[in-house]
């Protein structure tokens, strides 16, 4: 997986609260068969009309946001489905960090398994940095975002930021686990019986 | 020992290895794959050349695209045959037990868990599907997950996790007949909202609760995703281990008794300390119905679409006035004389057969309102059946209510059951998003019995009202 370390770039401002994942990327786009290509369908019910055509005041159809990597949000951002779909499409569109007072638990972790960084701020924050003219630094080794003269930490798990500085493999680090998984198997076929799977 | 809560103790049951990151290592029992959210993670394991390490552990269902109307034709759109049949050229290949479409026990896939006794108390449940807390009413820690984590349980039958916050929820009180499991769990995401839940593993309680059939607790626990929580837990008890007795997949004979003695351990002890507690008395609890496009936006059938101005904050006003254009709805406007086109009667939150037996009670004797489309839609191929052998469907046909093949279905449309923009819906499912059932629909989440109450009334109408004859 792709490294997340500093990235420094265009940050559109989307301040809604409760972005749900059927807005990010509705149902008819998850159909798909590969996680590429999603990108031109992010937020597609809010971005073009029933035509096809874009509407004009959604932020991502506005210069400069078009080339936006960065999004600033509301609370409980990627709430609802667990569709993998919705960190595919902002990546694939050039997103790679989003800033929010909070996200949604599932959203939070398939972040990470794609090189996204959510980064939780508080909403005054988002916002101050909403009003910041030019791009914004997120800087993930330093813990910072940055811009327009201004500094702001956040707090990330070590073990998340790992994850994204080394462009970790989670699979590949259990598998560092597979004795341990080998040897609680044969304990718990011995304690829990019953778990063995019958089949039809 | 320290009381535990039972989320505690399955998760300790479940502790594979604690890494040197901090991050816990912890097993998966039981996998529940369909269609949607598989393909990338087969094609995970196969590009990388990695073995599926227990294909017994998963029981795989297409159930989002399927067809409600004349499957035993194949399926039409190309896109969902498509998807369909890479699960099946999957789960062919990695040697995955697969309920396929003509099969009388395919369905929603939290619908034919339970029902094949797959789910059992205890267990670590997962599934790339947000909607696998439903699995928690049986004590099993169920939990949705992402494609990427969908191949990291193929791969290892295991996951990285954190340990949530305990969270418990206790009803006060005794729900007044009419009501059920769904204005319960709308009740409780009115009261703490959309992200009450999050980073929290919920454990319902109460007599209420412990009142509750297997399919009410079940659409509770599916609901506990709504309130920002991964998993619901209700522990179990003798309603449970009599829902499991006997199912295909549940354990028999002595392994039986094993289990029986194991499982009644499974209860939070005395004293155990949560994190968070939220008390909710529901002695007058009547109907509930949403208005908005989040389930936290509910009132009950007796109230009234509530007025911005009267919001606690700016984002909560501009949140409200942007769900109350698209919704169509006016501040102050009576629940009951909101009038609907369509109604939607199924979904893993409702199309158990309880659910059908509630909704068609209230249709039984009475016609669908002129201008209401009313769809039911069982959760599996077995409620279809029972609902057969009990004269459901007749109740349902004569009243004017289409007859449907299993699924997901208008839950979120990705087959062809979909409302049209500006559609009005009273929908047992479990979001009302924008754009859930369909671009520019509007969907207030109820109760089946207030379903049926809407769809023969033509507007919400507290079903308490079309009770008793
Ligand atoms: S019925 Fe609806 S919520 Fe349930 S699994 Fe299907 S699409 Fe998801």
């Amino acid at each position: 997986m792709e490294p997340f370390t500093i990235l420094t770039g265009i940050a559109a401002p989307l301040l809604r609260v409760n972005i749900d994942t059927d807005l990010i990327i509705p149902k008819q786009f998850l159909k798909t068969l590969v996680r590429s290509g999603l990108g031109q369908y992010l937020f597609q019910e809010v971005r073009y009309d029933a035509e096809g055509r874009e509407r004009p005041e959604f932020i991502l159809n506005q210069a400069p946001y078009r080339t936006a990597s960065i999004l600033l949000a509301g609370a409980n951002f990627g709430c609802g489905s667990s569709r993998e779909h919705a960190p595919w499409a902002l990546k694939d569109f050039g997103i790679r960090a989003i800033l929010a007072p909070s996200f949604a638990d599932i959203f939070y972790t398939n972040c990470f398994a794609n090189g996204l960084l959510p980064v939780q701020l508080p909403m005054e924050a988002v916002e101050t940095l909403a009003a910041v003219k030019g791009p914004l630094t997120v800087d993930l080794p330093a813990q910072q975002v940055r811009g327009g003269g201004l500094t702001f930490a956040f707090v990330i798990e070590p073990a998340r930021k790992a994850v994204l500085l080394e462009g970790l493999d989670e699979i590949k680090r259990t598998e560092a686990n597979l004795s341990d998984i080998a040897a609680y198997e044969i304990r718990r076929r011995q304690e829990a019986p019953w778990l063995e799977i019958r089949t039809f | 020992m320290t009381p535990r809560t039972l989320y505690d103790k399955i998760w300790d049951e479940h502790l594979v290895a604690v890494r040197s990151d901090g991050t816990s290592l912890l097993y998966i029992d039981r996998h529940l794959v369909h269609e949607v959210t598989s393909p990338q993670a087969f094609e995970g394991l196969r590009e990388a050349g990695r073995p599926l390490r227990r294909p017994n552990a998963i029981l795989s269902v297409a159930d989002h695209n399927v067809p409600t109307l004349g499957r035993e034709h194949g399926i039409e759109d190309e896109t969902c045959r498509l998807q369909v049949e890479a699960l099946e050229a999957n789960v062919r290949a990695y040697g995955v037990p697969y309920l396929p479409l003509l099969d009388d026990r395919q369905g929603i896939v939290h619908v034919v868990g339970p029902e094949q006794g797959f789910t059992l108390p205890g267990t670590t449940i997962v599934c790339g599907d947000s909607h696998t807390s439903t699995h928690g009413a049986f004590g099993a820690l169920a939990f949705g997950i992402g494609t990427s984590e969908v191949e990291h349980v193929m791969a290892t039958q295991t996951l990285p996790q954190r340990k949530s916050k305990n969270l418990r929820v206790r009803f006060e009180g005794a729900l007044s007949p009419g009501l059920g499991a769904k204005d319960l769990a709308l009740a409780l995401i009115g009261r703490i909202g959309t992200a009450g839940g999050t980073g929290h593993v919920m454990e319902f309680t109460g007599p209420a609760v412990r009142a509750l059939s297997m399919e009410g607790r079940m659409t509770l626990c599916n609901m506990s995703i709504e309130g920002g929580a991964r998993s619901g837990l209700v522990a179990s008890d003798g309603t449970t281990f009599a829902y499991i007795h006997g199912r295909p997949l549940a354990p028999k004979g002595a392994l039986w008794d094993a289990a029986l003695a194991h499982w009644r351990t499974l209860v939070s002890d005395e004293g155990a300390s949560f994190d968070t507690e939220v008390v909710l008395d529901i002695t007058t609890l009547a109907p509930q119905v949403t208005w908005g496009t989040s389930p936290q936006w509910v009132t009950d059938i007796a109230g009234c679409v509530p007025d911005p101005a009267a919001a606690a904050s700016d984002d909560d006003r501009q949140a409200m006035l942007r769900a109350l254009e698209y919704m169509d709805l006016t501040p102050g406007t009576p629940i009951q004389a909101i009038d609907l086109q369509a109604v939607f009667i199924g979904s893993c939150t409702n199309g158990r057969i309880e659910d059908l037996r509630e909704a068609a009670a209230v249709a039984q004797g009475r016609k669908v309102h002129p201008g209401i489309r009313a769809l039911v839609v069982p959760g599996s191929g077995l409620v279809k059946r029972q609902a057969e052998a009990e004269g459901l469907d007749r109740i349902f046909l004569e009243a004017g209510f289409e007859w449907r093949q299993p699924g997901c279905s208008m839950c979120l449309g990705m087959n062809d059951d979909r409302l049209a923009e500006g559609v009005r819906c009273a929908s047992t499912s479990n979001r009302n998003f924008e754009g859930r059932q369909g671009r520019g629909s509007r969907t207030h989440l109820v109760s089946p019995g207030m379903a049926a109450a809407a769809a023969v009334t033509g507007h919400f109408t507290d079903v308490r009202c079309l009770m008793g004859g």
